[in-house]
């Protein structure tokens, strides 16, 4: 298969998937099985996306055949073929899960359709190169996930839908204000063009200031402190499964951008790199420390797993940080290719192996609250109990991944910290690793009270009795807990493999540090592919 | 000619700003499409004002030669107008949905999800 159709199929498989529930609006089993389709073949692709860049390769196909700089550009790398894996998992999961579990009102109103939408958004948002693209993929996403999230139309959805709404729209303007600065300062709005043109810019400083309201942008679309009020105030109102891709997709979705943004336009060479990741270093910290305080307040399953993504979000942050901050230190203490650009490659690996794990994880998560509210008819904690008793098979489903999301070892959760703890430690950051510790402490708290209230403690004497096996109006259960456990599979599988996992992120990191293959795949330049070698780590850096 | 147009663009955000953090969901809309304009007339401003020079090839000219505006700013605000459109009217919807389920437009009553 060509480059150009391979690095495309992400984006065109559910596009199609998209068009052909449209057309078979009327018959829902069509639909279904379409949705299974595309979850299915999205899988294939990013296996075969991730084997052809594992080598270092950087595939890109340039829309219409327009000369280089011209061209919407996608570009796939190897953590954007990462991204793109994930994204299918995420797909996968949700899709055996909505089998089961999403009500057939929904399902006759366009659901399979709008979750292809957001899924080729995703796709679109990380494979793409080209700002404005960008931001049309953003606003494809935000409008399939707003029909999704004020689907039913009860009242907290309404007025969760609206906080959404207006925050996210606050954030598209700004990206749009700062698109046309850019391309005012620039002249250019592919990405590997403006990296190029700052790069030669004599006074590169003019473009901080729009990199900062590109900043507070993708900031606001991460959920990352101190923009995250929508996220607690939605994420709990649509079903389950909903809930579960976004919680998933959207905000990895900002960070993925943040990274690949500041990483293009502010090397170690910048003169405000340094300013620039220490604030993404601090966002990362209070990121961390607000989600696992408010989590530790509320008592309802799903809104303390929603003010979790936030410090999770913190984490990623905080390995973008470091990796920048130790990146701009290594460049100007003139090593370029010493300990600390070795750190901050490891950082930056960290982060793609969290963003990976957190996916996984939580979509796990979420699900199997989705399952529980079935079971008990709530989410609320003090209203549930006895679970272990009754169900130990879903005990195990929600053990294993909440341990990985506090980070016990063995599963995927403590790779990724223990990534992001070394290269802090390598790169003197203590007092984040301090923070990012305790805030591990109390995520294992957080998910030790759910497992202690919904799981352990015996169920409520004023329980309402029903049987959620037997509800007409959502599918068979099994294709709920069929979800769950290919999510605890893959988790497992990640721990298990972490080194290849590990090997994957490293190189996806080096790409990022030195994105000579990148922004000659990008710039349409044919020439040697850039050595994916992760000793050569951080060779370039003062490029 | 800059001038008037940066003022322009600023009053409009200000403007929107300011109709954001009224208490009303009607003016919160109206805020949101002011933001969105003000963006539209900031790419157009920042990409550069030129007077009478169309961004068309002439005829028997193989390419734009000589002075001409930008046409690319022209193209990114009709993509930007076409899709703020589409959310304004999603929003508006919404907004109607939310008076209706609520009661009220009074956005300090809408605060069950934060509780």
């Amino acid at each position: 298969m060509t480059a150009q159709l391979l690095a495309s199929l992400p984006l065109l498989v559910p596009m199609t998937g998209l068009v052909l529930c449209l057309v078979f609006w009327r018959w829902v089993a069509l639909q279904r099985g379409v949705m299974v389709g595309v979850a299915l073949s999205l899988s294939a692709t990013a296996v075969a996306l991730l084997l052809r860049t594992t080598g270092g390769e950087v595939l890109a196909v340039r829309l219409g055949d327009w000369p280089a700089p011209m061209a919407i550009t996608l570009v796939v790398d190897q953590t954007a073929a990462i991204m793109v894996l994930l994204t299918a998992v995420v797909a996968v999961a949700c899709t055996l899960f909505s089998l089961g579990g999403i009500d057939r009102t929904r399902e006759h109103s366009a659901y399979y359709a709008l979750l292809c939408g957001l899924f080729a958004a995703v796709c679109g948002a990380f494979t793409t190169n080209d700002l404005f693209n960008l931001y049309v993929w953003f606003e494809v996403m935000l409008m399939s996930s707003f029909v999704l999230l004020s689907l039913g139309g009860r009242r907290a959805q309404i007025e969760g839908a609206i906080k959404y709404v207006t925050l996210n729209l606050i954030s598209s303007t700004l990206f749009l204000a700062a698109i046309g600065l850019t391309y005012a300062m620039l002249g250019t709005l592919n990405m590997a063009d403006m990296a190029e043109r700052l790069a030669a810019a004599e006074n590169p400083g003019q473009f901080t200031p729009v990199a900062a309201i590109f900043l507070v942008a993708f900031a606001i679309k991460s959920a990352s402190f101190p923009f995250f009020y929508w996220l607690p105030a939605s994420y709990h109102t649509p079903p389950s499964v909903i809930s579960a891709v976004f919680a998933g997709l959207l905000t990895k979705v900002g960070i993925y951008v943040m990274i690949r943004f500041f990483g293009l336009m502010f090397p170690a060479s910048h003169p405000d790199a340094g300013m620039i990741y220490h604030i993404i270093l601090w966002l990362g910290g209070f990121s961390m420390v607000t989600g696992v305080l408010s989590a530790a307040a509320q008592m309802e399953i799903r809104r303390i797993l929603s003010v979790h993504i936030i410090s999770q979000i913190g984490y990623m942050l905080m390995g973008l940080g470091i990796a920048g901050s130790a990146l701009h230190r290594a460049a100007n203490d003139g090593d370029p290719g010493g300990v600390l650009a070795g750190a901050a490659a490891l950082a930056l690996a960290g982060t793609i192996f969290h963003i990976a794990h957190n996916m996984v994880v939580k979509v796990n998560l979420f699900l199997v609250a989705g399952t529980v509210e079935r079971i008990c008819g709530s989410g609320d904690l003090n209203r549930i109990g006895g679970l272990y008793a009754a169900r130990p098979g879903l005990a195990a489903l929600f053990l294993i991944p909440a341990l990985s999301l506090a980070g016990i070892p063995v599963l995927s959760g403590f790779w990724s910290k223990f990534l992001l703890v070394r290269a802090g430690l390598v790169a003197e950051a203590y007092v984040i690793i301090g923070v990012s510790l305790f805030v591990s402490v109390l995520t294992l708290f957080s998910m030790i009270k759910i497992w202690i209230y919904a799981f352990w403690k015996p169920a409520p004497e004023n329980a309402e009795p029903h049987n959620p096996d037997r509800d007409p109006t959502v599918g068979p259960m099994r294709w709920q807990y069929a979800g769950s456990l290919f999510l605890t599979c893959v988790t497992i599988l990640i721990g298990v493999f972490a080194n290849q996992a590990i090997r994957a992120a490293r190189i996806g990191a080096d790409q990022l540090i030195e994105p000579r293959a990148y922004l000659d795949a990008a710039m349409d330049r044919a020439g040697e592919p850039a050595s994916a070698d992760p000793a050569s780590a951080g060779e370039g850096v003062a490029r | 000619m800059h001038l008037l147009m940066a003022i322009t663009v600023g009053m409009m955000y200000a403007t929107g700003l300011y109709m954001m953090l009224r208490r009303s969901i009607v003016k919160l809309l109206i805020g949101l499409v002011l933001l969105s304009h003000g963006s539209n007339l900031l790419i157009f401003t920042a990409a550069g004002l030129s007077e009478g020079n169309p961004p068309l090839i002439r005829p028997g000219e193989d390419g734009m030669v000589g002075p001409h505006t930008d046409p690319l700013p022209g193209a990114l605000i009709l993509t930007a107008i076409v899709i703020s459109f589409a959310i304004l009217a999603f929003a508006c919807v919404l907004v109607k949905r939310g008076y209706e389920e609520v009661g009220t437009d009074d956005q300090n009553a809408m605060n069950t999800t934060d509780q």
